[in-house]
């Protein structure tokens, strides 16, 4: 799967869990810039994100992401 | 049926909460909590209620208990839910010395039961406690269990105690985290990344199923728990289709895949034992459907198990509609049970408030399947519920002797009814608390008590208490009525709560209980003695109450002068 299509998916992984449809993500996207995007909110992303592509992160991989972009590419590798 | 998530729990914390009933309850845990309250809040709305929560900062619970001006009990919660989690009892209980490790269950169960008398002597509520999740800590391997310094052991002797102290306090009740983990396992319960980040210890998918176990035991102890288990016949409690392959044929015992219908009635069986009535609905001929609970050995509900039978060729939503006015108790407290999605469909649509639950393909899974769904919740037991199936029974004969009366005045007289009327006492009280916990319909004023609640009231002299038992020459009705009476300064006694059985009802007992309220108020010098009404959902049959027995409206409330008062008729006699 190229970074563009799983951009797509996680965007709508977004939009479903912060029950917001306006969200549009892009890779420098980080919790500052999406008012829904919190501590709590985050571990219902990290948890859909998981399902959704059927991988599972490490405890130290959830706490390195700086961005959405970080997010994604972590998801990329896990899917070779 | 759509399902239930943890994101679809979130939604509806933004929908209309206004027309619920609210709840005010209190989360104190040692991990993170704020999910769980999201879906405890989120589930209280598809149980229609609103829960009020206090959450409490993280790893506080000793601090806002012991703390009598915390904002624990400025909320004045009516249920504290108190979540000690196994990983950080680990840690404490890691550090300690050998002999302290002997001692560990001992002394949790000490500081559990200061905890809770420490609530007690500051608000009337209702504490939840989770039990622990056994971990298994890989230090003794299975030698664990043969020695009192593991921490098996010590958690193990702590779950155990913790049931007995429930049996104990009756205002402490347990929810069973330990038999969930035994249900759907360690590793579902917490997920370690998400854990060993923020200190949520539950994982996402559990956070439903726990804020539903929480829901049932509150709504329980509210008066909404199930009543009434009706069954079909054929794939459901025994293997094929009685009509088509006889009695020799139908798969129960080691029969085929009998065993996982013996197993259901096995379960049902005991459900009966301990007070839920067992109806039958099957679309068979009444005579074939009855024939293998007469004839066949490896049955395990017979005829005497079951309050109502019904087989015929009837739509099963008329033939539910039949059940419900037979047994007159509400649509929401019966559970109904059938194989074919059809029925299930049908049945739902058409009764309103039924739970019908989904049921596996596969008939072997239907028992794990059903175990789940927890549907038979209590608040409540006492050994008298086994004799609830009798009563039913002897009601039905009852209802076929008045069809032969024509007139109500001689079928009463025939009855030969006797009642028995005794103050709250050691016997009575677990019954007592009970009714007030069950009824619905005849309850004046839906006041809920504990036993606790009952034994304080009943040694308080600013009460005056009557419990009523009935019996006629069909049988024992059991303890049918109660009425609590509170002493006001001005020769008035005030009529805090009365209730009834409506397995009582058209026997003029209303009458009995007034002739039996207002004899004590001549003899103790009360001029006066007064009444109220408080509506709900499920009492409008005693709006009228007080009018009928000849109290006067004010305002509210209702009032009788003894001056003038004359007996009632009835024809029930004291025992």
């Amino acid at each position: 799967m190229d970074a563009l299509e799983i951009l797509k998916q996680v965007n709508n992984i977004f939009i479903d869990i912060l029950d917001n449809d306006d969200i549009v993500l892009t890779s420098q996207i980080t919790a500052n810039d999406i008012d829904e995007w919190d501590s709590l909110t985050h571990v219902q992303l990290v948890v859909a994100v998981e399902k959704h592509f059927k991988i599972r992160f490490t405890a130290t991989e959830i706490r390195e992401w700086k961005n959405v972009g970080e997010m994604c590419y972590s998801v990329q590798k896990k899917l070779l | 049926m759509n399902e239930i998530t943890f994101q679809s729990l979130k939604r509806n914390l933004k929908k209309d909460f206004s027309t619920l009933k609210t709840t005010r309850v209190a989360v104190l845990a040692d991990s993170a909590s704020q999910m769980y309250v999201q879906a405890l809040r989120g589930y209280g709305y598809e149980l229609g209620i609103n829960l009020e929560v206090f959450e409490a900062d993280y790893d506080q619970i000793e601090l806002q208990i012991y703390d009598t001006t915390s904002e624990l009990y400025k909320s004045k919660p009516e249920y504290i839910i108190v979540f000690y989690s196994s990983i950080k009892l680990l840690k404490k209980f890691a550090k300690l010395s050998l002999n302290d490790k002997s001692t560990f269950a001992d002394n949790h169960l000490i500081s559990t039961e200061n905890l809770y008398q420490t609530i007690q002597c500051q608000l009337k509520c209702k504490v939840i406690y989770f039990n622990y999740h056994v971990i298994n800590d890989a230090v003794f391997g299975n030698f664990a269990n043969k020695t009192n310094v593991s921490y098996v052991y010590q958690l193990r002797k702590i779950n155990y105690e913790l049931m007995n102290l429930s049996q104990k306090l009756k205002n402490l009740f347990i929810l069973d985290l330990n038999i969930l983990q035994g249900q759907y396992g360690s590793e579902f319960i917490t997920d370690n990344k998400i854990y060993i980040n923020t200190e949520l210890l539950l994982s996402i998918d559990f956070l439903p199923i726990i804020a539903k176990q929480t829901l049932d035991i509150i709504l329980s102890i509210q008066g909404k728990f199930k009543k009434c288990l009706i069954l079909d016949l054929d794939n459901t409690i025994w293997g094929g289709i009685i009509g088509d392959d006889g009695l020799e044929n139908i798969q129960i015992g080691e029969l085929g895949i009998g065993k996982a219908f013996t197993e259901m009635q096995l379960w049902a069986k005991q459900l009966k034992q301990r007070g839920i009535i067992l109806a039958i609905c099957s679309k068979n001929d009444e005579v074939v459907a009855k024939e293998p609970f007469e004839k066949h050995p490896d049955m395990v509900l017979r005829l005497e198990d079951i309050a109502i039978f019904v087989a015929n060729w009837n739509n099963k939503a008329d033939n539910i509609n039949y059940i419900q006015r037979v047994l007159n108790i509400g649509f929401d407290s019966m559970v109904f049970l059938d194989d074919n999605p059809f029925e299930r469909n049908m049945v739902r649509t058409h009764v309103q408030g039924i739970t019908v639950p989904e049921l596996p393909e596969d008939p072997a899974d239907y028992l794990n399947y059903i175990r789940t769904l927890n549907l038979f919740e209590t608040p409540s037991f006492t050994y008298e519920d086994e004799k609830r199936t009798v009563q039913y029974q002897e009601e039905a004969k009852r209802a076929v002797l008045q069809n032969q009366f024509t007139n109500e005045y001689d079928f009463l007289k025939s009855l030969n009814m006797v009642s028995l009327v005794e103050s709250f006492n050691t016997f009575n009280i677990p019954r007592v608390a009970q009714l007030t916990q069950r009824s619905n319909q005849f309850n004046l004023r839906t006041i809920r008590y504990t036993d606790d609640d009952i034994q304080k009231i009943a040694n308080s002299t600013d009460n005056i208490t009557f419990a009523f038992s009935l019996s006629d020459k069909y049988g024992d009705y059991g303890l049918i009525s109660l009425v609590i009476l509170k002493k006001g300064g001005d020769k008035t006694l005030f009529i805090d709560t009365w209730i009834m059985s409506c397995r009582v009802l058209k026997r003029n007992m209303e009458n009995f209980v007034l002739n039996t309220i207002v004899k004590i108020a001549i003899e103790k010098d009360f001029s006066e003695i007064i009444g109220e009404y408080l509506p709900t959902l499920k009492n409008s049959m005693v709006k009228d109450h007080y009018q009928n027995l000849g109290f006067e409206g004010n305002g509210g409330k209702w009032n009788l002068k003894i001056k003038n008062y004359e007996p009632k008729s009835c024809f029930i006699e004291i025992k």
